[in-house]
């Protein structure tokens, strides 16, 4: 794909799609980590309360 | 109708949404990869806005998103109030950070617009402002859940104050209609043949719209998982320190 001409306003136009794509990607990275944080501290919860018996 | 309630069932719903997240994801990304591949590389310039027209395939998908992931905030919350369903009160929670990045990214994306068309970063237009106050309502609604430990409490507060938000949420969608004044345009996405913008930048604004719609599924789904494990969690610690 060839870049397009984007003339006098290649600044406006590269610098929205950087801050969307960006904030877009940021959003996804974050929650993706925290589901996994949040899986794995659970399963240890579950493991250690069958373990004493209080779940 | 009765069926839809069973899904109000953490378990049945993380089983659910587990079999289907990765068949949304995929339609998610291959939307957004080619929604925004067309807008930028393959579609001309506008014959006054020059380029800057190809930042409407992020800005009017952002700004939808935002009025609309407040509205299913809304139901969602009025769900908890009536039927008392967690599940619906912690889809609620989930969206509001998304909801929150669509609406930065759309006041963004605006500003950086506005700037060569109007001349200006920002004006206080009745569209801009009333996306200001969504924006606002967003964080409050997120520091509300953050800041009140009882969760039941804090779905009822937050629930409240989606119902307040709701009146900003539809003033940032009808507000050009409501006052005729300011900067900002009407509707690009008409059924008017004569008010929407031009086929040419339409059809891949769509599949951008579709490609954020289905991010948006893929992240509450994601979302509400996690927010389903973690009040599991909270009430299993809870319990370990009773003894």
């Amino acid at each position: 794909m060839m870049m397009p001409e984007l003339g006098k306003y290649a600044g406006a136009v590269l610098s929205s799609y950087a801050v969307a794509i960006g904030l877009i990607v940021a959003l996804i990275v974050v929650s993706v980590l925290r589901a996994r944080r949040v899986k794995r501290d659970l399963e240890e919860v579950e493991n250690r309360g069958r373990g004493n018996g209080t779940h | 109708m009765a069926s839809i309630w069973r899904y109000a069932n953490p378990r049945k719903f993380i089983e659910t949404t587990d079999r289907v997240l990765p068949w949304v994801s995929t339609a998610a990304l291959a939307a957004l990869v080619a929604g925004l591949a067309w807008g930028f590389f393959f579609t001309p310039d506008d014959y006054r806005q020059g380029s800057t027209v190809k930042i409407i395939y992020l800005h009017v998908p952002a700004a939808l998103m935002a009025i609309n992931i407040w509205i299913m905030m809304l139901v969602a919350s009025l769900v908890w109030i009536v039927r008392r369903h967690h599940v619906s009160a912690l889809a609620a929670r989930a969206a509001a950070p998304v909801g929150a990045v669509m609406t930065v990214i759309a006041l963004v994306t605006g500003a950086i617009w506005g700037q060569p068309m109007w001349g200006t970063w920002w004006a206080w237009d009745p569209r801009l402002t009333s996306f200001l106050i969504l924006f606002l309502f967003y964080l409050g609604y997120m520091a509300l859940w953050a800041a009140i430990e009882n969760d039941d409490t804090a779905a009822d507060l937050t629930s409240v104050l989606c119902l307040v938000g709701s009146v900003f949420a539809l003033l940032s969608r009808y507000a050009v209609n409501f006052w005729n004044q300011g900067l900002h345009q009407g509707a690009s996405l008409s059924l008017d043949k004569e008010e929407h913008v031009a086929d040419v930048f339409y059809y891949p604004l769509l599949l951008c719209i579709a490609g954020f719609v289905l991010l948006f599924i893929a992240l509450v789904f994601l979302r509400t998982q996690t927010e389903i494990r973690a009040r599991r969690m909270r009430a299993l610690q809870a319990r370990e320190r009773l003894g």
